[in-house]
């Protein structure tokens, strides 16, 4: 049967060349007259209405039962749909065609079906039966257009059905079938690649076909696949290639006498991917490639294809010195050509090898300066591409001035730049100097403002914000950015882009007080009108007030506040008129507004609370107080939905705070997070400061995965450690009079008025409630840049030293001696006493002043070999006074105690002070009174300096699993560089390892370039670290479930690693 | 615009001088809107360039590749990672088997029998991948259909020829 139906088919053409043009127009049919019909309207107007009127008459004629002309009015459908008129009345009846008709009509109906509809087009389902059914067609042709409609639409959860039927195709007798069979398995394999996981076979036995085309269809699939499946086949594609290149194949493959090109670029890419990185594999193709590289000299285009493709190939392999030369001479001629399009292809190729070898730039240099200056501006946009590839210090100022020339030129045709604008933020790290490189992002954002992608001006304001090294550099920058801001918007705010105008509204916002005289109230005033701008959209507003707010402070301040409420009370915009309210507010209340947008000097890196785990006493109180734990709404939904039952809870109070915590408490999900998270967290902020909670009465919540619940039950557990008196039985048994008080002194005393407190906060739920829920459309771009900084940032601060014995209490803590070593400390100081303390003192001898006598207490501290014990002593000629500042967890410390020792004796008082909240510098400090003989009372303070690293327990001995479990426990958490010891062999050991000395921290592990610390506070929570090597730096990530810990540990590690 | 996988082409359009579409071919799922966007864009991008400009343009992320015959602007879009010059290759493979087919093709040629033009083109490309490279074998496959469409009021020479 294959043999007759190959002669015919091979017949065929001579049949036809019978027919003088076969298809020549036939403008005597209604297509026809339409055609001509639309030529002759002029207005747009008139061919809707002559379309439309067409379209009335299809429609009539294909639902009448016995129209003979269906495959006619088809193509007029196509033609309507073409012209951009729907005509989806059409698609059922394409389908039907492509089902019942002739084999003339088939063909009809599944080009309309396939012109119509795309893949997920669910009239497609109407198709797989016909599909079906043709494919087991005795008629070729029939099963060719199966296959065809196969090939570009088809269902993907039909595949299963006909992917038996499409297999057995790879066997047909007909060429022709086998390729379209390839094809649609191939395309079967894109769409829905597990549905066909056993066809690589089939296509390694099509790459063996006997005929080229069925073996060149077999190759597109290589070049989805990882090519570590098929390295085996390098040989295969080697020879294949050699062939073709050889000119073995029929010369019905040559396409201008070259042959088949398209099969020599889909090898050669096969090729480049398969040498990629791998020696052995590259080795055997170098001498195919040079064959490729010396046959393909013909002067035509496609010559040019397969030779781009070529030196694509050899950069992209393992090198090969002389293939190189080759590939660079090549690229020379094509940098060289007359021919703008062989031009094109060169800049294209030397952005290609360029990083590689940057030399070839330079031999070029000439022909890219032209170029660069080239009357077509994709010239010139190729030409700055391959530019950017070699920007460094001494060039960016060119390049950039270069681009942004091109910007200026190319401002009507934007789109085709879209991506060109991408890349100066990048290079602004080589930016010669600060006003130039705020004069040149002022120009990008003038330029192409909108258009431009939104991670420039994120990048740009994280830039501002986050500070090159130096803090005076970055303050310059930031007074340049006000100062020219200040001045665009009394020029012409209304040209300015929306972009723009957010940059600058909250660039004014934040650092407008970096600029001496400039009052807020005059910012203020600058900023007003942008309100009234026509274009300016909600969201660019919404970043105005965000501005507007930071900065009301001031009875000036207050009157544009309200002039702005007035004007734009009235507003149609929720969100609008939410921020106006709150300025409104803010502005009347400089106490609440210091509060809820603290200034801060900008330098710390950000901590996001997003867990807002500092709520957690609040939550456990409300718990404790028989609140029910808070479902989040869809688990609410749900049981509501099983229980069919009404709900009696008052929705009134759950509603707003659930909304604003389930956007934020998934830490889970960073899109959310970023967005809401710091609108959320202004209306959250009060309750760490004011010390009391929003009120929670009746609502509690399950924070994030590992979930509030877990760590509600731990909370109980830690509250009775603290209390347990600590080990001073060793002590005891050295001290003569022992006593051991152990003081809890409450944390942060609950405020002076708790009226007063919740009043604020109902306000502040007020302004904030619903918050969460704009932020979507708020001025949340920068993601964490601008909301959250006023957020749950901990300023570091020296801990002044209080006088008197309530110094160190809330926020200090204490040294963590072991019983032991402390026991001997004391032992050693007493012995080393210089008199014994047993001896008899007569006091009338030796009145020596203490104040001269006594060495200051903090110098007497030990020696910092054994920092664990520390002690101060007063020594007086006959009798001596030991103080031993030797704590150990107490938890708080002593407001007033007092002790007294009775002369002659030697006593031991034990308190132990335990870290509440740790600080980078802590003070205890102390007053020792006496009395001496002669009657005069005396007393002598002391005190001493202790820093976080003391209350360090050693070592916190976690397995990498519980790290990893301890590590989704913490809620807060810090990331920050760290310099590396790179002049270490090992750097990332050597630095950890200085922790680990320093700082007592406890190396869990290192893997690579990453590694795990951690360590535990003194009856306290863990602090984790991750540490990964980032670009010469050590990027660590800090976790802690107290809020505190992570920055002040990470100020230590900063010192650590400074001090050499 | 949609991308679910890496392909070749995304789209061909053939417009004439004045802008009027000819010929649209989508071998990406695209929406109805975002079509008409962009052969918007794409007719008054091309129709602008000057002479003696390259034909390669950036759309997007895509590259776009036009050339022009006679009052015919043929524009393809292809991936920014394909090979230019191959597809201007593409396009003029298209054109010598449309001038194959109709024997000197023209405009009206294409206007009056556009669906001849995406038989051609359905036997030349494939759901943006070239199928078949040989001009022989291409205007075989369509000589062989159009036969049964000259053929169909007798509806037994196809049979014969099958059997």
């Amino acid at each position: 049967m294959s043999d007759v139906v190959e002669r015919t088919l091979t017949a065929l053409p001579s049949l036809l060349s019978s027919d003088p043009s076969p298809g020549r127009p036939s403008s005597t049919s209604k297509l026809g007259t339409l055609i001509r019909g639309i030529t002759e309207l002029t207005s747009k107007h008139d061919e809707e209405k002559l379309i439309q009127r067409e379209l009335v008459s299809i429609k009539e004629q294909v639902s009448s039962p016995n129209t003979t002309m269906m495959k006619e009015l088809m193509v007029r459908a196509v033609y309507c749909e073409m012209l951009g008129y729907e005509a989806s009345f059409s698609y059922i009846h394409a389908i039907k065609l492509a089902q019942q008709g002739t084999a003339l009509d088939k063909r009809v109906g599944y080009l309309a079906v396939s012109l119509f509809l795309n893949e997920s087009h669910e009239l497609l389902l109407l198709l797989v039966n016909t599909v079906l059914k043709d494919l087991q067609s005795t008629n070729l042709i029939e099963v060719c257009m199966a296959l065809t409609v196969v090939g570009q639409v088809f269902p993907k959860d039909m595949i299963p059905a006909i992917l038996p039927m499409v297999e057995e195709k790879l066997n047909h007798p007909k060429e022709i079938i086998r390729r379209k069979a390839v094809l649609a398995l191939y395309k079967f394999y894109l769409i829905a690649p597990n549905q066909v996981q056993h066809i690589h076979s089939k296509f390694r036995k099509a790459l063996c076909d006997k005929d080229p085309g069925v073996m060149s269809a077999s190759l597109h699939i290589y070049l989805e696949m990882k090519p570590e499946s098929y390295k085996d086949l390098v040989v295969s594609f080697v020879t294949i290639l050699k062939q073709v290149v050889g000119g073995k194949l029929p010369i019905d493959f040559n396409y201008h006498s070259v042959p088949a090109p398209w099969l020599q670029i889909q090898l050669l890419r096969i090729l480049s991917l398969l040498g990629k990185n791998d020696r052995s594999t590259s080795e055997m193709m170098y001498e195919v490639l040079d064959e490729s590289l010396r046959r393909a000299e013909m002067n035509h285009n496609i010559t040019y294809a397969i030779l781009f493709e070529c030196v694509k190939t050899i950069y992209t392999i393992h090198p090969k010195a002389e293939l190189l030369e080759k590939a660079a001479k090549c690229i020379g001629n094509f940098v060289l050509s007359p021919k703008i399009n062989l031009k094109y292809l060169g800049l294209k190729a030397l952005t290609y090898v360029v990083q590689q070898d940057a030399n070839l730039a330079l031999q070029h240099q000439m022909t890219i300066i032209e170029c660069l200056d080239h009357a077509d501006l994709i010239i010139k946009r190729e030409t700055l591409e391959l530019l950017f590839r070699i920007t460094n210090g001494q060039n960016v100022k060119v390049i950039v001035e270069k681009l942004l020339e091109f910007l200026r030129h190319s401002k009507d045709d934007y789109r085709n730049i879209s991506k060109g604008v991408y890349l100066p933020i990048n290079e602004c790290t080589y930016a010669p100097d600060n006003s130039w490189f705020i004069r040149t992002m002022n120009t990008v954002f003038l330029l192409v403002g909108d258009q431009m992608q939104p991670d420039i001006p994120n990048s740009f304001l994280r830039l501002l914000s986050e500070g090159f090294e130096s803090a005076e550099e970055d303050q310059q920058l930031r007074l340049l950015a006000v100062d020219s801001y200040v001045s665009l918007l009394q020029e012409q705010p209304a040209r300015l882009p929306q972009r723009f105008l957010q940059v600058i509204s909250w660039v004014l916002g934040e650092y407008s007080s970096v600029k001496e005289g400039l009052e807020p109230a005059t910012v203020l005033r600058l900023l007003a009108p942008l309100l009234d701008l026509r274009h300016c959209s909600s969201e660019t507003k919404s970043w105005v007030l965000a501005a507007m707010t930071k900065l009301s402070a001031g009875p000036a301040c207050l009157s544009v506040a309200q002039e702005l409420a007035e004007r734009h009370g009235g507003s149609l915009d929720t969100t609008l008129r939410q921020r106006l309210h709150e300025l409104q507010h803010l502005a009347s209340d400089g106490e609440l507004l210091r509060r809820v947008l603290p200034c801060s000097d900008g330098l710390e890196p950000l901590e996001v609370d997003s867990t807002l785990s500092f709520l957690d006493g609040f939550v456990s109180e409300a718990l404790a107080a028989g609140a029910a734990p808070y479902k989040p709404p869809h688990q609410r939904q749900e049981e509501l939905a099983q229980e069919k039952a009404l709900s009696v809870e008052p929705y009134g109070l759950s509603l707003p705070l659930s909304l604003s915590s389930s956007s934020i408490a998934g830490r889970l999900s960073p899109t959310v997070l970023s967005m809401s998270s710091g609108l959320s967290g202004n209306s959250t902020e009060l309750s760490p400061k004011g010390g009391s909670a929003l009120r929670l009465e009746g609502v509690t919540r399950v924070w994030g995965k590992e979930g509030y619940l877990a760590k509600a039950a731990l909370k109980p557990e830690e509250a009775a450690k603290t209390e347990v008196p600590c080990p001073l039985s060793v002590l005891q048994e050295g001290g003569s009079a022992p006593r051991t008080p152990v003081v809890s002194l409450p944390a942060p005393a609950p405020g002076p008025s708790l009226q007063a407190e919740r009043e604020k906060q109902q306000l502040a739920s007020c302004l904030f409630m619903g918050l969460g829920s704009q932020g979507a459309a708020g001025p949340c771009l920068m993601g964490k840049a601008e909301p959250t900084r006023h957020g749950f940032r901990k300023k570091v601060k020296g801990q002044g030293s209080s006088s008197g014995a309530r110094g160190p209490s809330g926020d200090s803590a204490s040294s963590s001696p072991s019983p032991l070593s402390a026991q001997s400390a004391m032992d050693n100081l007493l012995c080393s006493s210089p008199l014994d303390s047993g001896s008899t003192p007569s006091p009338a001898d030796s009145a020596p002043s203490p104040a001269d006598s006594a060495p200051s207490p903090a110098d007497s501290a030990t020696s910092p070999a054994d920092p664990d014990a520390e002690a101060s002593s007063w020594l007086f000629s006959h009798w001596v006074l030991v103080v031993g500042v030797q704590v150990s967890r107490v938890r708080g410390g002593p407001e007033e105690e007092e002790e007294h020792v009775e002369g002659h004796s030697v006593a031991v008082y034990q308190y132990s002070l335990v870290p509440t909240r740790p600080s980078v510098h802590m003070e205890l400090a102390g007053r020792a009174s006496y009395q001496r003989p002669d009657g005069e009372p005396q007393s002598t303070p002391f005190s001493y300096g202790l820093s976080l690293p003391d209350f360090i327990s050693r070592p916190l001995s976690v397995s990498t699993e519980e790290y990893g479990r301890l590590w989704l426990a913490s809620s807060n958490d810090i990331k920050q560089n760290l310099a590396l010891l790179s002049q270490e062999p090992d750097p990332l050991r050597a630095t950890l390892h200085r922790l680990r000395d320093r700082l007592q921290l406890n190396v869990v592990d290192i893997i690579a370039s990453e590694g795990i610390v951690a360590c535990q506070l003194l009856q306290g929570p863990p602090c984790l670290m991750h540490c990964r090597l980032n670009a010469g730096c050590l990027a660590v990530w800090l976790r802690s479930s107290l809020p505190e810990l992570p920055d002040c540990l990470l100020y230590h590690c900063q010192r650590a690693l400074a001090q050499h | 615009m949609v991308r679910y996988f890496k392909k070749i082409m995304h789209f061909l359009l053939l417009f004439s001088r004045q802008g009027r579409l000819r010929l649209q071919k989508w071998f990406t799922p695209t929406p109805e809107r975002e079509k008409k966007k962009i052969i918007r864009d794409m007719t008054a991008m091309v129709l602008a360039r000057k002479p003696k400009t390259c034909n390669f343009l950036h759309w997007m992320d895509l590259k776009v590749v036009y050339k022009r015959y006679a009052s015919l602007f043929f524009c393809l879009a292809i991936d920014d990672q394909e090979n230019e010059l191959l597809a201007l290759e593409i396009l003029h493979r298209y054109v010598e088997l449309l001038d194959k087919y109709f024997g000197n093709v023209c405009e009206l040629d294409i206007i009056f029998n556009f669906e001849k033009a995406y038989f051609i083109l359905d036997e030349f490309l494939i759901g943006g991948e070239v199928q078949e490279t040989s001009k022989q074998t291409v205007a075989r496959c369509i000589e062989a259909s159009d036969m049964l469409q000259e053929v169909k009021h007798t509806h037994t020479l196809a049979h014969m020829l099958i059997l």
